[in-house]
């Protein structure tokens, strides 16, 4: 591109449009108006970046370098753990496309009035699988949503402990760590560990209340588990939190709410969890996306630190609106008195959400939580007919499960590498996280695969151990 | 200026809630029943499922066909208003999302790839990122980049627990308690400072239009952990004595943090790490092209540091060894996760996509076109009337960005910065941007042209803004009673903050709705809220 070129995305490099504006400013020359900047801060760098392509340059670029990727298209895929490879109906990527929510802002709810619609239906829907009406606008990811929701139970209760299941993804474990503090700092919230059983993976319930006293600001459970256990001692858990003052955060899949009760009927206090099975692509872990749910109760709506969407009336009879709620309890009305902080989020995510959800209905969830659960329980009994292969929570589990193979003599690992010369990704590989589960891993089978994918996987692993 | 500013009209489509819509038994998804012989095998899915657990009630969502549901959410996309007209939304930088960057970020070596896949599977991506992470770099002088956060605020919050990490490492974390910010800084530093558990002292403007180097001198002490600063911060204003700021504060052992978001308006043209800072962060949704998204993402906040606190970066980071690209999660030092897995990445592959159709001369021209369009933009808008700028004296150009007022307007017409927004819509601009909280100057406006837009979008842009002040002076209810061509009237004044009213969903709506209409016929003739109800 040569110098005097215009650049195709910059109106304005014309250098006789820049003389024009510059005459209209009444300066000589574009670096006179940098005259606030000190000249001993100007860089003498001279930028060594590589060299500006075209479009078709960068379209041949681009693809090239992608083309070294290996693709769950191109293989068959079993890893899950926090990322998983559902059916996206095409609707839900041409509507998350569309750039006019692409391009939008904080405008007024009138000018954002579909954006916000389509937000406010995503809480609306989520609010209907959960079994609970108030719902924020999406955070980051599960971990941040389960964070948020110790920080706020936190709060509520005055408590600077909290109990939480051992049965985690580690990932999610460190992002709560985090937001927990550290030791050093005067609000740390000590995170208190709680055993699974380890026969059943289910909350060790003497564990728990052992755990649990007049410290504990919340306990902290998922179901399905990161080891892919349906919790179902929920309401004993509920009454144990409760007994104590605690209040009871319950991690969802919610593409299991079809299916499984929300926590809500058996005492949660919060649900949060992940959207990313809503409508999301993997996205090489971008895809991910968390909420928060509780009763519309003042108690809890004064602790959110995510941003609220209320529906309203507008100033014409019959007409909706929808406009931020309780905005000024955010950081970007308190600055640091804020309910902690509040920022670029998923909300793309809440679009293909809500139009998943909207397509899905009462039946698509229903349906899609059977077809899950038949496969996966097809997928974990055809595994264990492998002479050395064991599952080891072989019944109660939702879509994942774990696979040993102790008796194979064979590391995880190694597993893992025949199998993806064999064009199989093999299950997410526990044996580090997870000790003493020995050489474990995490397999993750879905509504996309069929008795021929599992038959494959079987053979392919038969050939991995032998 | 000549321009006569066109009406738009917006589409009305009396779009209804979703769950208003759609009838019993109607389908948008199927999904094939399994092989008869998994059923015969396995059983009934109900009978797969803890009998305590199981769902009794179906879940009141809403039942449509694949079709209805489509083109609910394409109407709905169409009352929306981006960037389909013009949006100068300050302090986001509005810019143009390159076509060629969606579709390549939407193909299947992106969408269909698992984040714990193995290495060798996962070099293209890998060769991505950590070729955006050299661009970074090299902009900002900083020695090594991580993606993990999902947007700026998140990276201010992984500078917070970088800060942690490395003040833990001395031992010195329970004294190092304080962090130090400014007023005109994002709220984001502030909040995620506190939420990360340090106290935080935010330094108010003098007349210059940033603080003084004294105030910074009496927060600073061996309390200090760090500085978060933007600069230039969202007026456009440029704290000249920045590197004095910095030095002052490394010689009490703070670290130093610099806020990139407004890098558009000095991009190329300075080095943060030059300055002297620790740390800076870049929000590839805005100065590197990726999509704003509703200010709601996904998005990433690029965290860059110097070499001396990357061992403290969350994990993994990307490495090369020259000839194979690999997650390093082997980091002992690491302060663990901000948030699972490793970024988002079809964001950090815009960027990187922006970054090489830009190039390092194309950089130097955003800061460029960016500050003479504000610039330009300054003529036009100061010659409205009713319109003022802040800091009067301070007389040097404003970099990206000016932070106007339009008290005179309100003081002589009662038209509000609200009023003005919702007028200004009709003209098909999406609403200015006012300010961050706590309001420094009054009814304030921060219009930031960018580089993207051409003069004669900054003169209609200008024209509206005249053409709303001649209305104000002229027929000022029309400009209090606006928008008038939006999907949309304005919103019943309180409703969405009063508990009895607000709803986050629609059930929370019916709830509400129907226990009002209930207490307005149980009492006829009384207003609600009255005592006794």
């Amino acid at each position: 591109m040569g110098e005097s070129t215009a650049h195709p995305y910059m109106a304005n490099s014309v250098p006789a449009i820049q003389r024009e504006m510059l005459d209209a400013i009444g300066a000589d020359n574009i670096d006179q108006l940098f005259s606030q900047i000190p000249a001993d801060h100007r860089t003498k760098h001279s930028f060594d970046l590589p060299p500006a392509l075209s479009e078709s340059e960068l379209s041949r670029h681009l693809i090239g370098i992608l083309a070294k990727n290996r693709t769950v298209e191109q293989n068959l895929n079993f890893l899950g753990a926090g990322s998983w490879q559902h059916h996206v109906p095409a609707v839900c990527d041409e509507v998350v496309r569309r750039n006019e929510w692409l391009t939008s802002v904080f405008g007024e709810p009138s000018s954002d009035h579909g954006r916000n619609q389509a937000w406010f239906e995503f809480c609306s829907q989520l609010g209907e699988l959960v079994d609970l009406e108030l719902v924020g606008l999406p955070v980051r990811s599960w971990g941040s949503a389960a964070g948020s929701a110790l920080r706020m139970a936190s709060r509520l209760t005055g408590r600077n402990e909290v109990a939480v299941v051992r049965a985690i993804d580690p990932e999610r474990l460190s992002v709560i760590r985090n937001y927990c503090e550290p030791v050093e700092m005067a609000d740390h919230i000590a995170v208190r560990l709680v055993d699974y059983d380890p026969a059943t993976g289910l909350i060790d319930l003497d564990d728990l209340r052992a755990a649990v006293g007049d410290q504990t600001a919340a306990v902290y459970f998922e179901t399905p588990s990161y080891l892919g256990v349906i919790e179902h001692q929920g309401a004993a858990i509920a009454e144990i939190a409760h007994a104590a003052g605690a209040e009871l955060i319950v991690g969802v899949d919610p593409i299991s709410l079809g299916v499984l009760a929300s926590p809500a009927g058996y005492g949660a206090d919060f649900v949060v969890g992940t959207i990313q099975p809503l409508g999301v692509r993997l996205n090489t872990g971008g895809g991910i996306g968390g909420f928060i749910a509780t009763r519309d109760e003042d108690r809890y709506a004064h602790q959110y630190p995510t941003l609220l969407l209320s529906i309203a009336e507008t100033i014409e009879p019959g007409e909706y609106g929808y406009g931020l709620s309780l905005f000024e309890q955010s950081s970007y009305g308190l600055r640091d008195k804020g309910n902690d902080w509040t920022g670029h989020s998923v909300y793309m995510w809440a679009i293909a959400a809500t139009t998943y959800m909207a397509m899905m209905g009462p039946k698509g969830f229903e349906e899609i939580g059977g077809v899950i659960l038949q496969r996966a329980h097809h997928a974990a009994r055809q595994l264990a007919e492998i002479e050395g292969v064991r599952v080891m929570f072989p019944s109660g589990f939702f879509k994942e499960f774990v696979v040993n193979f102790d008796d194979t003599g064979r590391e995880v690992g190694e597993i893992n590498d025949s199998l993806r010369e064999q064009g199989i990704f093999g299950g997410k590989d526990l044996s580090r996280e997870f000790p003493e589960l020995g050489a474990s891993a995490l397999y993750c089978v879905t509504e996309i695969h069929t008795g021929t994918d599992i038959e494959r996987l079987v053979g392919a692993l038969r050939k991995a151990i032998a | 200026m000549s321009i006569e500013p066109k009406e738009y009209q917006a589409p009305v489509w009396h779009e209804p809630v979703i769950h208003q819509m759609g009838a019993p038994g109607r389908r948008g998804v199927l999904f094939s029943r399994v092989e008869d012989e998994i059923e015969a095998g396995v059983g009934p899915a109900a009978d797969l499922i803890p009998e305590a657990v199981r769902r009794r009630d179906r879940p009141a969502l809403p039942e449509l066909s694949e079709p209805e549901a489509l083109y609910h959410y394409l109407r709905l996309s169409q009352q929306t208003l981006g960037m389909m007209g013009i949006s100068l939304f300050g302090t986001c930088t509005m810019k143009y999302n390159p076509s060629v960057n969606e579709a390549i970020s939407w193909r299947p070596e992106i969408t269909e790839v698992h984040p714990l896949q193995h290495d060798d599977t996962l070099q293209g991506t890998l060769e991505i990122v950590y070729g955006m992470d050299l661009i970074l770099r090299e902009l900002s002088g900083m020695d090594q980049f991580v993606f993990q956060a999902g947007g700026g605020a998140e990276a201010a919050y992984v500078n917070c627990a970088v800060t942690r990490g490395y003040h833990a490492a001395r031992g010195e974390l329970e004294q190092r308690n304080e962090i130090i910010t400014t007023i005109q800084t994002h709220p984001s530093s502030a909040a995620t400072a506190a939420t990360a558990g340090f106290k935080v002292i935010t330094l108010m403007l003098d007349e210059n239009g940033y603080p003084s180097l004294d105030a910074l001198k009496a927060a600073v002490s061996n309390r200090t952990a760090a500085l978060m600063v933007n600069n230039p911060d969202d007026m456009g204003v440029y704290n000249p004595e920045i590197k004095e700021w910095v030095r002052i504060v490394h010689e009490a052992g703070g670290l130093a943090f610099h806020d990139s978001a407004n890098f558009n308006g000095i991009i190329g043209k300075l080095r943060p790490r030059e300055i002297g800072f620790d740390a800076c962060m870049f929000m590839l949704h805005k100065t590197f092209g990726a999509p704003k998204s509703g200010v709601g993402g996904p998005a990433v906040g690029a965290y860059g540091c110097s070499a001396e606190l990357a061992p403290f970066l969350p994990s993994p980071l990307v490495a090369f060894d020259g000839h194979r690209y690999r997650l390093d999660y082997d980091r002992p030092q690491s302060i663990g996760k901000i948030r699972e897995f490793w970024g988002n990445v079809p964001v950090v592959v815009k960027a990187y996509a922006w970054s090489r159709s830009v190039g390092a001369e194309g950089m130097g021209q955003v800061s460029d076109l960016s500050v003479l369009a504000n610039n330009y933009m300054e003529k036009g808008l100061l010659a409205i009337r009713g319109v003022t700028r802040s800091h009067p004296d301070a007389t040097s150009p404003r970099l990206e960005m000016t932070r106007y007022s339009l008290q005179t307007l309100k003081e002589e017409t009662g038209v509000d910065i609200h009023d003005v927004q919702n007028r200004m819509t009709d003209f098909g601009i999406d609403a200015p941007w006012t300010s961050h909280e706590p309001w420094l100057l009054p009814e304030p406006i921060t219009p930031e042209a960018g580089e993207m837009w051409g003069k004669e979008a900054l003169d209609n842009w200008i024209a509206v803004l005249k053409k709303v002040s001649d209305e104000a002076y002229s027929d000022p209810e029309l400009v209090k009673t606006a928008p008038h061509n939006q999907a949309v009237h304005r919103l019943k004044p309180g409703v969405i903050d009063d508990p009895d009213t607000r709803a986050m969903t629609w059930r929370a709506y019916q709830r509400k709705t129907a226990h009002q209409s209930a207490r307005r016929r149980a009492s006829p003739g009384e207003v609600p809220g009255q005592p006794g109800e």
